[in-house]
């Protein structure tokens, strides 16, 4: 941990953090805002002697990562948006065959092919699997540049131990601005322990076959296989829920918010505080695991929640289905590529508590 | 401290590397910096706008919404400047390109012939170095003294022979304040 603050880009601070963390292969395709992030692993991958491929299509990237993940190789992929749903069966299989890979979405507006600027109308297909089948990737959400990095370095090493696709979800705005960085120390890949599942090099090791795949054709042992599945989604549940609290002691009204929202929510809350209104924040940093139990608690103390979004209403849910009925859960968004500001924020934080008193 | 800044100004007049230096250099100055360049329409001639802040404690939003200081380096840019800065807060005007002031009589507002005095010293392109020293001067918030070996760490080598004339248009952009 010898290394000075840089000046970087998001885009370019994750690219950086995944070739230090041992990333073998990344494949990519162009869209914006994330291209910097396949400029970066373009150039660095390849000073390193590792894979870059840019391939055909996002769908094709995705299944470059199956590959290669297949084989033990620590595997990325990145995109934003519209290509992060071409990429959902790809995950699907992903998930179904148990392998660990790192999916970054630095995410714009949308539906459909929407605007570049930044949103977070991801949430849904990011915590509730995306594709088809019973299953969850886990998703962590950064909210600064330096937050980006250190997740995409964790991801890795996370996606192994529990053998889930991890999902970086970011947005256009930590993508694209520029925030001071420290990284963490380079791994060698080679010097990292092979995984058990990993195909290849079976003539010189004469060991057994082993087959990487997600299809089981038998009913019986596919729902074992997903109950098998499942526990270990239990044991995630338990073991890597994280998320960041900021003056909800005594907060009357907590703001729920994540990545850049929460960055707007924390201005927010200081002008609030300013005012004499007590006011909190909780900033879950996992989104899949959700941190549910902490909310929980939250609201047994007599909280209301205000969840801040830049989307429709979509993290709202699961924090009504974390407070389940024990307080007021209200919701402020902007979508479409808006971000909100934090006097707007404020202007409905002044709402809610001169309603209630 | 926190200084809140609003850039904007026409692409190819540097409104993005002021941003990128300005945050630099407050970094190694050894503030938490951010800077947040609207994406998407970059092209020479078309608006160049950056969202930049420094600060001595943690940096809540990266948009600047309520700018205590705004730089404006052409006309068409005179309406972001009357929209984004607060009450009472800080205008710098190129002067060389804005003929007509902001429509903001609670704001200090400072012309700095940008132009001019970037082509005296050698290059107009160097017009938004000049900003920048009038940025510090006027706001206080970063110091921008002993440039040279930030400058040395910022630019790539092959660019170092032009960093004499970098600081002595940040020199000048100071004076002009």
């Amino acid at each position: 941990m010898s290394e000075e603050i840089r000046l970087m880009k998001g885009d370019e601070a994750i690219g950086e953090a995944a070739v230090r963390a041992g990333c073998k292969a990344y494949f990519g395709y162009p869209i914006t805002p994330q291209n910097e992030l396949t400029a970066y692993m373009a150039k660095h991958m390849l000073d390193k002697g590792r894979t870059f491929i840019q391939a055909e299509s996002e769908v094709a990237a995705i299944n470059m990562v199956y590959g290669a993940a297949s084989t033990g190789a620590r595997a990325m992929t990145s995109s934003s948006s519209p290509g992060i749903s071409l990429k959902q069966e790809g995950i699907s299989y992903l998930c179904g065959a148990d392998l660990p890979c790192v999916i970054v979405n630095v995410a714009r507006s949308g539906p459909g092919l929407g605007g570049i600027s930044p949103s977070q109308g991801d949430y849904f297909q990011s915590t509730r699997g995306g594709g088809h089948g019973d299953y969850h990737t886990i998703v962590l959400a950064p909210k600064s540049v330096q937050e980006a990095a250190d997740l995409t370095y964790e991801a890795f090493s996370i996606s192994e131990r529990y053998r889930i696709p991890v999902l970086v979800l970011a947005d256009g705005l930590i993508g694209q601005m520029m925030e001071g960085v420290v990284f963490k120390d380079e791994i060698d890949p080679a010097s990292l322990p092979p995984e058990p599942f990993a195909v290849g090099h079976q003539a010189e090791t004469g060991r057994p076959n082993r087959h990487v795949t997600s299809i089981n054709l038998v009913p019986e042992e596919l729902e074992k296989q997903n109950i098998v599945r499942f526990e270990r989604y239990g044991q995630v549940k338990k073991e890597l829920t994280r998320y960041e609290e900021v003056q909800v002691e005594d907060a009357d009204l907590v703001l729920v918010a994540y990545g850049t929202a929460a960055r707007v929510c924390l201005g927010a809350l200081q002008d609030a505080r300013r005012k004499g209104l007590k006011v909190g924040l909780f900033r879950p940093i996992t989104l899949w695991p959700f941190p549910d139990a902490a909310i929980g608690r939250l609201a047994g103390k007599g909280s209301r929640f205000l969840s801040v979004e830049m989307s429709m209403g979509q993290m709202v849910e699961d924090v009504r289905l974390a407070v389940n009925g024990r307080a007021p859960v209200d919701f402020y968004g902007r979508c479409g590529g808006m971000v909100p500001s934090e006097e707007e924020v404020l202007a409905e934080i002044e709402r809610i508590l001169g309603k209630r008193s | 401290m926190t200084e809140k800044t609003y850039m904007a100004g026409f692409g190819g007049q540097g409104i993005i590397s002021l941003g990128e230096m300005w945050v630099f250099c407050a970094m190694k100055e050894g503030l938490q910096v951010t800077f947040f360049p609207f994406y998407g329409a970059e092209k020479r001639g078309g608006v160049a706008r950056a969202s930049v802040i420094v600060s001595e404690k943690e940096i809540a939003s990266p948009l600047v919404t309520r700018a205590d200081s705004v730089v404006i380096m052409n006309q068409d840019s005179v309406p972001i400047a009357e929209e984004v800065c607060r009450q009472g807060g800080l205008i710098l005007v190129n002067s060389s390109l804005v003929k007509k002031d902001p429509d903001r009589p609670d704001a200090r507002i400072i012309r700095i012939p940008c132009n001019e005095i970037a082509e005296r010293i050698g290059d107009v392109r160097i017009a938004n170095m000049v900003m920048m020293g009038a940025l510090s001067k006027a706001t206080g918030a970063i110091r921008l003294e002993n440039l040279e070996p930030v400058l040395k760490s910022f630019f790539p080598e092959k660019k170092h022979a032009l960093i004499p004339m970098n600081i002595a248009a940040v020199e000048a952009g100071k004076q002009a304040v």
